[in-house]
């Protein structure tokens, strides 16, 4: 086996590549407790390429790549750098080796500015062996120009939008003047300009010979982009293709082993009265006079791009940032919400946008995470909670959502983002909400999952759940919502029906 | 179709639902027959007798243990939060010194409140119980409303208990209690702290694991934002936990000075951290979210046979401190690796 060393002298050797792949993963094999995460998957990627990898959450795309960044170390097989075995022992090694990952969550220090995180542990020094900030400044703002990213150097990146620390990051990966370029996942939280942006930086890097892996969960963002698409399930590689030789159908059906014949079960069903109306809310400083009603049955999106202040709007609604002005009334009878617990004594509910911050106890099990809700009402008497009854509830929940997970006892965060998303689906679902707010209920989830929760959506409004959903993608919005409510810089900008909306139409009223 | 994909996934799963999850504690409680049987072995060689064969000793290291103990179930909670008390040490001494003044016998010659002497126990004790919630209200209070971290609240909390109470009595002792109070310290055979700490162990353990309280603790110390958002209010639960370490502080200072028979403002120094280390050594994770009651009691009882059996060997008390800040050290290290573990599980 070569030692790391002798791979780093290979890839200086850049002129003479050695194999028509840059890199080779063969019949690697890695279990974790109780699951077995790759089964004997193989992958290869050709220089100047992108290289797709789709799979439903917990197909085992993000463990291979873990692997082929050095965080995990594989249980069997081997991996080859242009021809060249090699073990990878950590990040670092794998970084040396011209492996650069960018992670689905970002892993920037806030307090330090966008030139410090760039080039730390690399850092210029000058003749007394200190940092050199004015070189330091240089040459983030000559990485800058050749990426055509553009952001102040200097500033702490807690300041940056998440996009802009997404761009730095990127920025980052690239500035290792890395061979194998792993991004996981890295639109999902840019707007489509900004994803342009993205790609044009993608197809400069393809230019150079760099390969790159893509993990994403976009069907249109892999036929823009990608070269090669490889397609995993359960642990299992499936197959690789061209991108131009398959299908999004193909696709789907090598990805959950079944053919999906609607994505947006979208169903009509009657509509009830009015059961939230919010008249004039504001939060000031962040948006202002919004005035809608949602009915019973009805799916209200809230579509508008990141910042526009539809997720503020949410957490208003919910007590989460108490309203400066306004009033909402459910059933025609005036409440204030001046707290989350409000908002649920109320008959409301909120999955939040972002589930590891404000969603997933990450170390608490699944029920222990599922129950929290709805123990402000049920399943207590005098302080005292009726574990029988509240674990077969959560029991019964996690089999009707159909959560993969070893048990209620494991812990959430061993379970895929998509299963995380059930069990916080579930929390609210237990609580028997009259009002539901969902904020980006399918971001980061595969296909199949994405499927399953748009069907329950449409089945609780066929109950008469009044749903609220906040969505960055389109189709979705476009595809689940009775009428779609478009936010613009802390305004509301329109609304739109069914019949007539249409993307356009949306970016019109969102970007004005 | 879609019922394959799940029975596919099931043979994969199963093992590890059949699998018994191996409680935490009964490694921590190896942990201390291990403790225990290494000092049994050296007794023998060194000594030349037995170091558990000895009631009296194995009496005194639970009723030391017992002290430390009240105030480390407490602690415990405040750590599951995701916080800290350091103030719990200062806070034994100012209830005690407090409470002794309305426990004295008139009989006594030197006495701090002429006309209350003779009072039934249960006045002193509720006092003491009263001055210690009032110490942790203030803590959560001050947590909760300003967002200061715990630990700067609890220090300045530290400060001023022992301030108080030094202030109280001009730093001089009090004694002379009635027989009625001191059998809080030594009734039942002089096994009563041991049956009160057990019996304060046992109501938390279960409170933490059966009641709501109990497991909106967890949850905020695993997530306090998501915990906000699911309905729980963060500001009176805070407040209620450190509450509830402020009055088992109290309760721990009634039943030293029960004991000992003597309240002086200097008692409890240092508890805090005793507390705090039987809670990290019995497993409990400084992170938050993490812990159990009985796994605080092992660890409390790990630190008692520590410092018993070095004085048992005659180990000078200066090096027992340094040994014991080298086995604070440890467990927390310990604690890391297990949570750096399970992070790579993921």
């Amino acid at each position: 086996m070569a030692s790391p060393q002798a791979a780093v002298a290979a890839r200086e050797d850049r002129a003479a590549p050695r194999s028509e792949y840059l890199m080779e993963v063969e019949r690697v094999r890695k279990e974790f407790p109780g699951v077995l995460a790759l089964n004997d998957v193989s992958f290869k990627l050709k220089r100047g390429t992108v290289h797709a990898l789709m799979g439903e959450n917990g197909a085992g795309k993000s463990t291979l790549m873990k692997i082929i960044a050095g965080i995990y170390h594989p249980d069997a097989g081997e991996i080859r750098l242009n021809g060249e075995k090699v073990r990878l022992e950590s990040p670092l090694d794998a970084l040396e080796n011209g492996i650069a990952m960018i992670h689905q969550e970002l892993n920037l220090m806030n307090f330090m500015t966008v030139a410090e995180n760039i080039w730390i542990r690399r850092e210029p020094k000058n003749r007394f062996g200190l940092i050199d900030h004015a070189e330091m400044r240089r040459k983030t703002e000559a990485l800058f120009k050749r990426l055509r990213i553009d952001i102040d150097p200097e500033v702490e990146v807690r300041h940056l939008s998440v996009a802009n620390r997404q761009m730095v990051e990127i920025a980052k990966a690239v500035s290792y003047d890395s061979d194998i370029l792993i991004m996981d996942e890295p639109t999902s939280a840019l707007t489509e300009r900004e994803v342009e942006h993205l790609f044009e930086i993608i197809q400069d890097l393809r230019g150079q010979g760099i390969g790159i892996v893509y993990i994403t969960h976009k069907m249109s963002e892999l036929f823009r982009i990608a070269d090669e698409v490889s397609v995993f399930r359960d642990g299992r590689y499936i197959g690789t293709h061209s991108s131009k030789d398959v299908t999004r159908d193909d696709i789907i059906r090598m990805m959950v082993g079944r053919e999906i014949t609607q994505m947006f079960p979208k169903e009509e069903v009657p509509i009830g009265d009015v059961v939230l109306s919010v008249k004039d809310l504001s939060l000031a400083g962040v948006f202002h006079d919004v005035t809608f009603d949602v009915r019973a049955g009805e799916i209200l999106g809230l579509a508008g791009l990141v910042g526009s202040g539809r997720s503020n709007v949410a957490e208003t609604l919910f007590g989460v940032t108490p309203a400066t002005s306004g009033s909402i009334a459910i059933k025609g009878r005036p409440i204030v919400i001046d707290s989350p617990n409000t908002a649920i004594r109320n008959g409301m509910a909120f999955l939040t946008e972002d589930r590891k911050e404000t969603g997933c106890f990450l170390v608490l099990g699944v029920q222990e995470n599922m129950q929290v809700a709805v123990l402000q009402e049920h399943f207590v008497s005098v302080g005292i909670v009726s574990e029988r009854e509240l674990a077969s509830a959560c029991q019964s929940m996690s089999e009707k959502l159909r959560v993969k997970t070893p048990s209620l006892f494991e812990r959430i965060e061993n379970l895929s983002g998509g299963n995380q998303q059930k069990v916080l689906i579930g929390r609210w679902l237990l609580t028997n909400p009259k009002i539901l707010i969902l904020d980006e209920p399918t971001r980061g989830i595969d296909v199949g999952a994405k499927a399953e929760i748009h069907r329950l959506v449409t089945q609780l409004a066929r109950q008469g759940v009044a749903v609220i959903m906040i969505s960055s993608e389109m189709p979705e919005v476009l595809g689940m919502s009775d009428r779609i409510m478009v936010m613009h810089e802390g305004h509301v900008t329109g609304f739109l029906g069914r019949a007539e909306a249409d993307q356009v139409k949306i970016m019109e009223l969102a970007a004005r | 179709m879609a019922t394959q994909q799940t029975i596919a996934a099931a043979p994969i799963a199963e093992p590890a639902m059949r699998r018994r999850r191996w409680p935490q504690e009964m490694s921590i409680l190896l942990v201390l027959l291990g403790v225990a049987l290494l000092f049994e072995v050296l007794g023998w060689f060194v000594q030349g007798q037995s170091f558990l064969a000895n009631v009296s000793r194995l009496q005194i290291i639970v009723l030391q243990v017992s002290v430390i103990g009240i105030i480390a179930v407490g602690v415990t909670q405040v750590i599951i939060t995701g916080g800290i008390d350091l103030s719990s040490g200062s806070v034994v001494a100012m209830t005690a010194m407090i409470a002794a003044t309305f426990a004295q016998s008139s009989s006594w010659p030197k006495v701090f409140y002429p006309s209350l002497t003779d009072l039934p126990w249960f006045v002193p004790l509720a006092v003491g119980l009263a001055i210690g919630a009032m110490a942790g209200v203030v803590n959560g209070l001050l947590i909760a409303y300003t967002g200061i971290p715990p630990f700067i609240a609890t220090l300045g909390m530290m400060v001023s208990a022992r301030g108080v109470s030094r202030w109280y009595t001009n730093g001089n002792p009090v004694s002379g209690f009635t027989d009625d109070f001191t059998l809080i310290g030594d009734g039942l055979g002089r096994w009563a702290p041991v049956f009160i700490f057990l019996g304060v162990a046992a109501f938390f353990h279960l409170a933490m694991r059966y009641t709501r309280f109990g497991k909106f603790t967890y949850a905020i110390g695993a997530n306090v934002q998501a915990a906000r958002v699911s309905g729980i209010n963060i500001r009176a639960h805070l407040i209620k936990v450190y509450a509830i370490a402020g009055v088992l502080a109290g309760l721990a200072g009634i039943v030293l000075i029960a004991r000992t028979k003597t309240a002086q403002a200097g008692m409890g120094m240092m508890y805090e951290l005793d507390a705090i280390a039987a809670s990290v050594i019995g497993g409990v994770s400084l992170t938050g979210g993490q812990g159990r009651v009985s796994g605080t009691v092992i660890g409390a009882l790990i630190l008692g046979v520590m410092i018993s059996g070095f004085t048992f060997l005659r180990v000078d008390a200066y090096y027992q401190d340094i040994i014991k800040g080298g086995i604070i050290i440890g467990a927390v290290i310990v604690d890391q690796y297990r949570q750096s573990r399970r992070a790579k599980k993921s």
